[in-house]
């Protein structure tokens, strides 16, 4: 039956959970202080990077090395369009990002699409890097120094709101609200996509490719098409990433940040699609506290990953209360013995 | 552009190509034998350029600190083998992928918290520190010729080891077909660490020879380790003899592509045609992908 997605909430207690999650981040700033407001929105914009690559992780089972290079290929997007000093209206440059980013997804997704398993992984990487060194080597975006960039208007239907306009503790709330619901908007759009056809064959697809097609699905239509519509969404983060920080450098297309997606979509527990923003949410978080507490953060990290990956086999969402049980729903504890 | 320079700049292809075989002989070893993807391999070189720095700067000799970033290397990749790898051998390579980005993090910190962020050079040694004359106008550093020299020894024992060896048949063995090996009653523990300790000590070698060449500083194994994915991808997975001509190949282009890649492009530095180069060798991966899926060297389909 169409309708339902092993990766979204099953009862309508774990939708109410994220509005629940969805309203209390839109009450937030009227809480806590500009800063705390500046890390989340940059915890969110994580989360809609790392949520547009779930859709091929979870979603269709392509693990994706070089999702990075279409989030930052859309930040260098909007920089071409607006160098410093000449902003650009948001309705122009939000489309411009993802329609860039997707044309780029389209020629490496046909590319890569042709291998699978960890050749796909490769390949998806090599073209990442190819994309940083355009922007490494080449003065096109500034060099390996990065650049600053004019931040999109906020205008909409001739109404712009300009951020220095409002108190001085104010001023990150746009980029704030715009960030949640390019958030929201994500998340639905994913959960849409998985709980139709389109979701049902690319979880097909990733449980047993070869019975899909011979039920006569084209499976490399469904995943070019999962392909580009991931490189659209993180397109889209990508933008927020410049309307935020209002600067671009080529580490926002270099490989790391592809594996912090993957390591995001892990932390957070790859069963399930909110398992993406809760892994970017751990994941700032992390940093965040290592920081506090010492000036050696990436240890701290290093070590909270490791314990993470050690003992937390299905991530954070795989955590279940202690009333609950143990037992997965499936009744068996881990699989057999037999590979 | 005369033949002097192309000269030179082929010698050093060569000695960047047979420094790159170090790695990535390592990491597809790893892959072979143990099927994990070690992105931490990158850091095992750059601990091997910061061993040798720190025994050149105790002892002043850099003859001693190549046998200590093989001895280092050994017995790090036994403790990594043994109290980390050996649970995730069963796991997901995306949990592999986790831990070992995990230990990237560890090690750049590690390294921070003991030798600091500053950049280090490394002196060639005295005795070498002359240049070779090798036809009547053009001569040629010492040290990049003991490096060749170095290398190609290292990678003619790891051969006679692979092939002469019975230890190295059973790892040539468990590359083709694990199952078999374990059926033999071997006893794979031994064998695992056994390809991890030589896979580590490569690359703490590597590490090592470069470390006078490059100078030696923080995230210096980052770029290396893509590159040697390429390798080992040309290669093909497992295949020894495949990653040492795929090194070749990738470190040829890419020293030649920096060299004459702009004036073929036709394009001043910062034009488009300034990233060329280093995107050449990541095409010849994809055609290589595309068109022969089991590598250019590989035997296997």
């Amino acid at each position: 039956m169409i309708g339902r997605n092993r990766l979204l909430p099953q009862t309508s207690a774990g939708w109410a959970a994220l509005a629940a999650g969805a309203v209390a981040l839109a009450l937030l700033p009227l809480f806590a202080p500009a800063y705390y407001v500046g890390l989340v929105t940059t915890a969110m914009i994580a989360a809609m990077l790392a949520l547009s690559l779930h859709l091929l992780v979870g979603g269709a089972g392509l693990v994706s090395l070089g999702h990075g290079a279409f989030y930052g290929l859309a930040a260098y997007t909007v920089f071409l369009m607006s160098p410093e000093g000449a902003p650009r209206p948001i309705w122009q440059t939000l489309p411009a990002a993802m329609l860039v980013a997707g044309l780029a997804a389209l020629v490496v997704g046909a590319l890569s699409l042709r291998t699978k398993g960890f050749f796909f992984l490769m390949v998806t990487l090599a073209c990442g890097q190819m994309i940083f060194a355009i922007f490494h080597d080449t003065r096109l975006g500034g060099g390996a120094d990065g650049a600053y960039l004019a931040k999109p208007l906020l205008s909409i239907f001739g109404f712009t709101l300009d951020p220095l306009s409002l108190p001085r503790a104010e001023r990150g709330w746009p980029v704030y609200y715009v960030a949640l619901v390019q958030l929201t908007a994500t998340y639905l759009a994913l959960a849409l996509l998985l709980r139709s056809l389109f979701g049902s064959v690319l979880e097909g697809i990733r449980v047993n490719e070869s019975r899909m097609e011979a039920m006569g699905f084209n499976t490399g239509r469904y995943k070019l098409a999962a392909f580009v519509i991931a490189g659209v969404l993180a397109g889209a983060a990508g933008h927020m990433w410049s309307l935020y920080s209002g600067f671009v450098n080529p580490e926002v297309v270099g490989w790391r940040q592809s594996a912090e997606a993957l390591l995001m979509i892990l932390l957070g527990g790859i069963g399930a699609l909110v398992g993406a923003v809760v892994g970017a949410f751990a994941f700032v978080a992390l940093g965040e506290i290592a920081q506090m507490i010492t000036s050696r953060q990436l240890l701290v990290e290093g070590l909270a990953i490791l314990a993470a990956v050690v003992l937390l086999r299905d991530g954070f969402m795989g955590l279940k209360p202690p009333w609950r049980g143990a037992r997965s729903p499936r009744g068996g504890g881990r699989e057999s013995a037999l590979r | 552009m005369s033949i002097a320079i192309f000269l030179s700049q082929i010698l050093n292809g060569l000695q960047y190509g047979l420094l790159l075989f170090l790695i990535a002989s390592g990491l597809t070893l790893i892959f072979g034998v143990l099927g994990v993807i070690n992105l931490a391999h990158g850091s095992l070189f750059m601990i091997g350029a910061y061993v040798a720095f720190l025994v050149v700067k105790a002892s002043g000799s850099l003859w001693l600190a190549l046998p200590a970033c093989v001895v280092v290397g050994l017995a790090l990749g036994a403790l990594l083998e043994r109290f980390l790898f050996r649970y995730f051998y069963n796991r997901e390579h995306l949990d592999q992928v986790l831990l070992t980005f995990a230990l990237i993090l560890i090690f750049e910190e590690l390294r921070s918290l003991l030798v600091g962020n500053d950049f280090h050079s490394v002196p060639v040694p005295a005795a070498l520190d002359f240049s070779v004359p090798i036809t009547a106008g053009f001569s040629y550093a010492a040290y990049r010729l003991v490096v060749i020299g170095v290398c190609l020894a290292l990678a003619a024992a790891l051969f006679w080891w692979i092939e002469r060896t019975k230890m190295g048949a059973i790892v040539r063995a468990a590359a083709e077909k694990p199952e078999m090996v374990d059926v033999l009653g071997i006893d794979a523990r031994r064998v695992h660490m056994t390809v991890f300790a030589v896979g580590a000590a490569l690359a703490l070698a590597a590490g090592g020879l470069a470390a006078p060449l490059t100078s030696v500083y923080p995230n210096m194994g980052d770029g290396l380790l893509i590159v040697s994915f390429v390798v080992v991808v040309i290669g093909g997975f497992g295949s020894v003899s495949g990653a040492f001509w795929a090194a070749l190949l990738v470190g040829l282009i890419d020293t030649l592509g920096k060299a004459y890649g702009s004036a073929f492009s036709g394009a001043a530095a910062g034009g488009l045609g300034a990233a060329l180069p280093a995107m050449s060798i990541y095409m010849v991966m994809i055609l290589v992908l595309v068109l022969r899926p089991s590598g250019l060297f590989g035997g296997r389909s």
